[in-house]
Order: structure tokens, then C-alpha cells, then sequence
């Protein structure tokens, strides 16, 4: 085999943002005229090592080199002027302008603006290539696939031959996936190099010449393609489980709380999200949510707590204090409150939905509280208690109670948050995404909450993406896969490999020994 | 390949101690002035410490000319306040001019067209002031319906009823004009003084300064203290925290609209009932774009807004004194507000961030 050249080098390229490492000292190479898939869990650290090639992001530490020149990429030009181009997961484009206008938009070429001119040149990528693209058609009348198909013909104009696309195909059809990666192996056999961003293992083994991983901010290694199955990519994803000696007691009498039976919604485009969605969540247990990230995990939150419109279904609730059950599908969350189901609610996004920025946590506690005290004004002193608890047992740091939560680190926003909930004394406690972004001690600190929530006979929902946590911390786990449930498993028998499988087939249960 | 690199980062601060803040606004109006009397050097070649002595003498002078102060700060602060519950709740309603119109103009029409019929001044003032409220609160609705149910977009939205109200106005004003031909209405029941506020120990303003500082303690009251108060907060941070806490945003967007059009309106019957006893077009004169500024400025805090309207109002008197002694353009003084309205917004940004100096020689 003759030496190979390469297109992309990266050297111990570190990123941090505040105390999370996002990348760790990471080595990766690109060959030229080659497919590289860059395999990773959610918050595994792709598309930020990605965001450093293209100019996004700079990175802490290490050098990139280009066909074997160092370079420094700062911004997105330069990530540009040195060949790299980047189609981001969520198109940038001008909606009232064409395919052409939007191409040509921001490269200030010399000499007066000849549409007609890029027109041609369009066309002539798009036969060489084999895109379908209409150069006069204005974006917002194309489908999705379309404006894909817009945002690289976008970076080939530009002369771009190190292309990078993040997760192309989360938002395709099978049938333009196939198109699209026939269009990846047109643009390889003209000598393009090409990374490609994705979570997808068959696809990774149809389309890649090779594949690298990244685990947790980590460079695990690479393979070549021929060389790898699924399952011994599934093992390199998830990697080995890691002992995290979370405490977790046997659920005490459990009973059915939450029973969810045949959910399904829709979003405002009409796409479904979830399909038939039918568990039950019992009390005194931690049911655990896995799946890939946006495999209708916030759907499910959102819809039980009366914020997502439902279009099938019942979530039908036991309330342990009158034994009466009630369905609670189509109520929003005022009516659930007033019904007296006391339900709790950690959304992923904390200050956008679970908190209110400017306010400090007193203000913050008051979001739960301000609507029981009879009259027009507000009851500020059980808030004040209830944040300053909060503030002492989960040692929250804050000058005080009524500094703006917006401007606390991200570990303390979440106890402040969690802390809230949990103050409600609530009969069931959902969870999205809670460790996210936290340091190790606080992460104990929410497991440990959770654990003793689920004690006090809550049913507590855990969604979350590490799955060594939601092995060791949960009693059941739910899978969900494409806005369905792939498997219930249960959380103490199962291994990763098992819960990898589910996680990114349907019906994975076909597919076990 | 050119080694580039930033020159420096812009980063949050952590939380500034309050008397930190304030040395860094100190400091900002400080420049603000040396700037102005720079700029007053080389444009008109006057010495800037007269200037500012005259600026001074216009609003403060003399008594009359320090009633006509209250008078104005307490006009615009009290636009002002009606404009800031919207705002707080991040609607952006551009339409207090047309509020405060509307406001005048039922005013106006209680006073012409019922002169005859009712004489007792009692029930006169609480007409006008149902009325004028009335008028107001339905030009804050209707924006604010159409927002909450179609989510029309605010600002053209309340842009435009301004134009409608300042039309109506016009319309009326041929229709009641005295004398016949003038095109304007001349000052309503003159002699009868129906319908005027009250003269309070003899000041005709001091009801007007009374009743805008009670509104300041009512506003402040409301927004800090109360459930609606809250709830309007939560909603101006966050739609979807505010769904999530079971808010019914719909119904705070039309409840608080309907508030700021109604303290709109009072503030119109203020000035027809008030100050004016009359009706022009020009009755509000742009105070419903500036109270805009005002509000901001003050970061809606009611109290603070006094402060801010009192520098708008004292920038504006003094600006007039300024063109009539020194025979200058009162542009002039426009550019000076304009230079102090610049740093003290400009300064909040160093309030907020701070600027790090990228240390050299760091990577390869």
C-alpha cells in the first residue's frame, strides 16, 4: 500500500468550556480521498471537534494541519480559504432567496454580481456530482433534502475539498439518504476527502471507507470499515462498563402511578414524534429513558406534563393520597396542578423552561408557589424559606438567594432547579437530561436526590444519555428509537452492548442471540 | 498561512457589587460631559460651562419655569409607566403616542359635547376619566388581541393605531373647531371651567405631579409585589418557562395590554383636562416614543424612571433656553442628549462584560 496523504491532521487538539472538557487531547487524521465516519454517543465531543476545523470554535490546545501544513483556523474563513467546508446540521440559509443567491451569498467575488454566471457553474456541480437542484428555486419552497443539497453545492462552489457534514441524514428519508450518499462517492472519486458526523451504525458500515470514535471527549481509536460489524462498533461507542458505585436500593412496593398507553403526537410540521408510546412508571422505582438524542425523549416529558398536544392516547394517574386514577392526556399544566396531581418536572433546558434567568432563587422557587396564596399579592416568605433550604442542603453557590440564577455556574442552576422540585413533594418526578454538563460531584449530588426521591416511594423518570448511569442508577430502563419503544429492559440485568442494540433499532430485539 | 489571532475577548462578568456599577456609570456621565463641552468647543466655539449654567437657568430659573419642569417630567414619566408593564413583558408597543391620544380625545369629547348637560364638575372628572380609560384600554387590546391569538406582529401593529388615532383627532378637531375656520378647537369651556382639573394650593400642575407620583408607588407596587406583577415577569423572560409553570400566556399579554392602554388613556385626560384644556394633534408630541427610552433606560424600574425622565425633560428645557440666549440651533442640544443618551447606555455593556486582553505567544 503506498503512503497515504493526508487531508486533515489534528493533534492533540484539547477544548474546554468552563470546567467540562470536550475534547481531550484528541488525534485524528483524515486521508485524502477518503469517507471517515466520526462515530460518538450524544456529548461525545464530534461536532465540537468538527466546529474547530471549520472555524467555529478555537481550539484550547493542539495544532491542525492541513495536507500537512499547519495552519491556524479562527474563524470560518479561514477554515475556507484552507478548503474545509462544513454543512452545519441546521441549515444557514436565506429563506426568500434562490439556490443561487444563497450560494454565492457573503463570497464577495470581483466585478459586478452575475447571477447567470453562477447559475451555470451550479449546474455544472450538480452534474458532475449528480445533485438535483433547481439554481432559480427559492429556499423556502424546497424540502428538506433540498436545502441539504443546497448547503453543499454551497461549500463544493467555494471550491471546498475537505467536506464535513454533520449528521446528514437525521433529517433524510431512506430513499434521499441513499441519494445522498451516492452523491458522498462521486464527490470521493473526484478526489474529495470527507468526514461524516453520525450515530447511525449502518450507515456508518455503508457509506465510510474508515471510522474513527470518540468517547466522552476521548479519541478511542479507528477501524477500517471492512474490518467492523456492528456489534464491535457498538462496544467502541459505548465502551466497557465502568463501575460507578451509585447506591441503589430494591424499590419498595412499587405501584403503578404513571400508566402512558398508546401516546402519540405530532409536531407543528405534521411529523409524528411518538408512536404508540405504552409503559407504565411505578413508585419507589428510577425508570430510566434511553435513546439517541431526539428519539422523542422530550416529547414524552413535555407531553405528560401537559406541554406537548397530544393527539392519541392516555396517561392515566394513581394518586397515592385518594387511590383514584384520572387521565390526564389533554390537560395543561395549570388543570394538572389544580387536579391535584402533584407532579415534578426537570426540563433539559434550565433557563429556558425550568427557570427564569433574571431571577434569583427565590423568584425561582416562587415559579411553583405563587399561585397558593389567596389575593392579589405575592407570598415571598415560603420561597425565601423554601430557597434558602435549598441553598444550605445542596450547597448551592451563590452570594445569595436573589442573585439572578442566569449568572450562577451551570452545576448550581441545575441543584437550584432540581432543589425546586423536589421541594414540591411531588408523586412523580421527571427528569431531562440532569447530569448534563455537570462535574463529577454534582452529578452524585443529583443521583443521590433522585435515589432518595425514589425511596420516599416517587416514581422518579430519569431521561439521559450515559448509559453506564442509567445501567447503575435506574431499576427499568424504557428504550425509545425513532419516537418508539424499542425494548423495556431491566436495568440490573442488562448490559450495554444489549441497551446499544435497542438504542438504535427498532425491534432490536430481533436482532439478539 | 497567517498566524491571526483575536486581539482580545469580550467576557460575562461575574456579579459587579451595586456600588461598582455605580462608579462605572459615574464615570460614564463624567465623560458624557467632558465630551459634550468638547464638542460644544469646536462646534459652536462657547464656553461650555455657561452653556451648562444656562441649561440650568432654563428648567430651574425661575418658579414658573420649575412648575413647567414638574409638569413635563411628571407627563413623560407617567407615559412612561403606563408603557412599562408591556415592555417588561417584552411587547413591544410603539403605540403609547396613540394611547394617550385616544385618551385625550374622549377626554376632549366629554368635555364639548356634554358641556351643557351636566354641570357638576364631579361628575364631569369621573366621566372624562371612565372614558378616557376606557379609549385607551381598547387601544391597547386590540393589538394585543391580535398578538395573543394570531401572534400579528406588535410593533406595526401599535405603529399603525397610532396613525388611526392621530387622524380620529384630526377628524374631530375640524368637526369641534372654534372659531369656525381656525382648525383648531380653542380652550374648552373657558369660562365655565367644566371639566378642568382642580388647582391644588393654587399650582395648576400640582394635581398632575400628585397623581403621576402615586401611579410611580402603584406601578412599583405592582410589578415587585404582586401575582400579575409576576407573572408578567416570567412571561417577558421566557414563554415557554411560563407554559411550563402554567401561566396562561394569551391572557397576560391582553391583561397587561389592556393595563398599559388604560394608564395611557389617563395620562391623555391629564393632558386635556390638566395642562392643555384643548386638543391638538400635536398633544403628545412624541413623549410615547420617548417614554419608550425612558423605561429602558430605567431597566423598568419605576423609580429609577424618575431619574431618567428627569434628565430627558431637563435636557429638553435647557435646550430651548440655549437656543434662545446663545441664538443657536436647538439641534444643538439634541447632539448633547444624544452624546449623554450614548454613554449611559454604553456604559451598561461594561457592566456587563468585561474586555480581556489575549495573552501573546500562547500557541505555535
Amino acid at each position: 500500500m503506498e503512503a497515504v496523504k493526508n487531508a486533515v491532521r489534528m493533534e492533540g487538539i484539547t477544548k474546554r468550556f468552563g470546567n467540562v472538557v470536550a475534547n481531550n487531547a484528541i488525534n485524528l487524521e483524515l486521508h485524502e480521498g477518503e469517507i471517515l465516519s466520526l462515530l460518538g454517543e450524544n456529548g461525545s465531543g464530534k461536532t465540537t471537534l468538527m466546529n474547530m476545523l471549520s472555524g467555529i470554535y478555537y481550539p484550547d490546545e493542539g495544532q491542525i494541519y492541513i495536507h500537512d501544513k499547519p495552519v491556524t483556523i479562527a474563524s470560518p474563513k479561514d477554515a475556507f480559504d484552507n478548503g474545509i467546508g462544513m454543512i452545519h446540521q441546521h441549515f444557514k440559509l436565506v429563506d426568500v432567496f434562490t439556490a443561487t443567491e444563497n450560494i454565492i451569498l457573503g463570497l464577495n467575488e470581483e466585478g459586478k454580481m452575475n447571477l447567470k454566471e453562477a447559475g451555470k457553474r451550479i449546474k455544472e456541480i450538480s452534474q458532475k456530482y449528480g445533485f438535483d437542484i433547481d439554481p432559480e428555486q427559492k429556499v423556502y419552497n424546497m424540502s428538506v433534502s433540498q436545502k441539504q443539497t443546497v448547503e453543499i453545492v454551497k461549500v463544493l462552489y467555494r471550491g471546498a475539498d475537505i467536506l464535513i457534514l454533520d449528521e446528514p441524514t437525521a433529517v433524510l428519508t431512506p430513499q434521499e439518504t441513499d441519494k445522498l450518499f451516492a452523491v458522498m462517492r462521486n464527490m470521493q472519486k473526484d478526489g474529495k476527502s470527507l468526514i461524516i458526523i453520525t450515530h447511525k451504525l449502518h450507515e456508518v458500515l455503508e457509506v465510510s471507507d474508515r471510522v474513527a470514535i470518540l468517547r466522552k471527549g476521548e479519541y478511542i481509536g479507528d477501524v477500517l470499515t471492512k474490518n467492523a460489524d456492528q456489534q464491535s462498533l457498538t462496544d467502541m461507542m459505548v465502551g466497557r462498563a465502568v463501575s460507578l458505585n451509585i447506591d441503589r436500593p430494591m424499590p419498595v412496593d412499587p405501584q403503578p402511578r404513571l400508566e402512558v398507553k398508546g401516546l402519540t403526537v405530532y409536531d407543528e410540521l405534521g411529523v409524528k414524534r411518538l408512536n404508540d408510546i405504552t409503559f407504565t412508571a411505578y413508585s419507589g422505582e428510577i425508570l430510566g429513558i434511553a435513546g439517541v438524542a431526539g428519539s422523542g425523549q422530550r416529547e414524552l416529558l413535555e407531553a405528560i406534563s401537559g406541554l406537548y398536544p397530544i393527539a392519541e392516547g392516555s396517561i392515566i394517574y394513581h394518586n397515592p393520597k385518594t387511590n383514584q386514577t384520572g387521565d390526564m392526556a389533554g390537560k395543561d399544566p395549570l388543570e394538572i396542578q389544580k387536579s391535584g396531581i402533584s407532579m415534578a418536572f426537570v426540563p433539559e433546558d434550565r433557563l429556558g423552561m425550568g427557570l427564569v434567568g433574571s431571577m434569583g432563587m427565590t423568584g425561582n422557587m416562587m415559579l411553583r408557589s405563587w399561585r397558593k396564596k389567596k389575593g392579589i399579592f405575592l407570598d415571598k416568605k415560603e420561597p425565601e424559606r423554601v430557597a434558602n433550604a435549598v441553598w444550605k442542603e445542596l450547597e448551592v453557590v451563590t452570594p445569595s438567594v436573589d442573585f439572578p440564577v442566569r449568572r450562577m455556574s451551570g452545576g448550581n442552576v441545575q441543584k437550584v432547579l432540581v432543589g425546586r422540585e423536589i421541594a414540591q413533594d411531588p408523586a412523580v418526578l421527571m427528569t431531562a437530561y440532569a447530569v448534563r454538563g455537570l462535574d463529577i460531584n454534582t452529578s452524585y449530588t443529583i443521583y443521590n436526590l433522585l435515589t432518595a426521591e425514589k425511596m420516599k416511594g416517587v416514581a422518579v423518570i430519569y431521561v439521559g444519555e450515559d448509559l453506564d448511569v442509567l445501567l447503575e442508577l435506574c431499576d427499568r430502563l424504557l428504550v425509545l428509537c425513532g419516537g418508539q419503544v424499542s425494548g423495556v429492559v431491566d436495568a440490573r440485568t442488562t448490559d450495554k452492548r444489549q441497551v446499544g442494540v435497542l438504542m438504535t433499532r427498532v425491534g432490536g430485539k430481533n436482532n439478539e442471540k | 498561512m497567517k498566524n491571526k489571532k483575536a486581539l482580545f475577548h469580550i467576557v460575562k462578568r461575574e456579579a459587579l457589587p451595586w456600588y461598582q456599577a455605580w462608579l462605572i456609570r459615574g464615570c460614564a456621565i463624567l465623560l458624557a460631559l467632558l465630551m459634550c463641552s468638547l464638542v460644544t468647543i469646536i462646534v459652536t466655539g462657547l464656553n461650555p460651562l455657561a452653556l451648562y449654567k444656562t441649561m440650568f437657568y432654563g428648567t430651574f430659573g425661575t418658579n414658573r419655569k420649575t412648575w413647567v419642569l414638574f409638569q413635563k417630567l411628571a407627563i413623560l414619566l407617567g407615559i412612561s409607566l403606563a408603557v412599562t408593564p408591556a415592555f417588561k413583558m417584552r411587547f413591544w408597543n410603539i403605540g403609547a403616542e396613540g394611547q394617550v391620544i385616544v385618551g385625550g380625545l374622549a377626554c376632549a369629547a366629554v368635555m364639548i359635547t356634554l358641556s351643557e348637560t351636566i354641570k357638576s364638575n364631579t361628575v364631569m372628572l369621573l366621566l372624562m376619566l371612565v372614558v378616557s380609560v376606557a379609549a385607551g384600554a381598547l387601544w391597547g387590546f386590540l393589538p394585543a388581541f391580535f398578538k395573543a391569538h394570531w401572534n400579528t406582529n406588535e410593533t406595526l401593529f401599535t405603529l399603525m393605531m397610532n396613525y388611526i388615532a392621530i387622524q380620529l383627532a384630526a377628524y374631530f378637531i375640524i368637526i369641534w373647531e372654534v372659531p369656525k375656520g381656525s382648525g383648531k378647537i380653542g380652550i374648552i369651556n373657558q369660562k365655565t371651567r367644566l371639566g378642568w382639573l382642580p388647582y391644588l394650593g393654587g399650582k395648576q400642575y400640582a394635581i398632575i405631579v400628585l397623581l403621576v407620583a402615586i401611579l410611580t408607588i402603584l406601578i412599583f407596587i405592582y410589578l415587585k409585589y404582586s401575582k400579575q406583577g409576576y407573572e408578567i415577569s416570567v412571561v417577558g423572560e421566557s414563554e415557554r418557562t411560563a407554559k411550563y409553570a402554567g401561566i396562561k400566556v394569551e391572557r397576560v399579554i391582553i391583561r397587561t395590554m389592556v393595563l398599559s392602554g388604560a394608564l395611557c388613556g389617563f395620562m391623555g385626560m391629564l393632558l386635556v383636562g390638566g395642562t392643555d384644556h384643548s386638543l391638538s394633534t400635536e398633544l403628545v408630541g412624541g413623549r410615547g416614543f420617548t417614554a419608550v427610552m425612558v423605561s429602558w433606560l430605567a431597566k423598568f424600574n419605576p423609580i429609577v424612571m424618575i431619574l431618567t425622565s428627569f434628565l430627558l425633560v431637563f435636557m429638553q428645557l435647557g435646550a430651548k433656553e440655549v437656543a434662545t440666549n446663545f441664538y443657536l440651533n436647538e439641534s444643538f442640544s439634541e447632539i448633547l442628549t444624544g452624546i449623554i443618551l450614548f454613554f449611559i447606555i454604553g456604559c451598561e455593556f461594561f457592566i456587563t462584560y468585561k474586555i480581556q486582553f489575549a495573552k501573546s505567544g500562547k500557541e505555535a
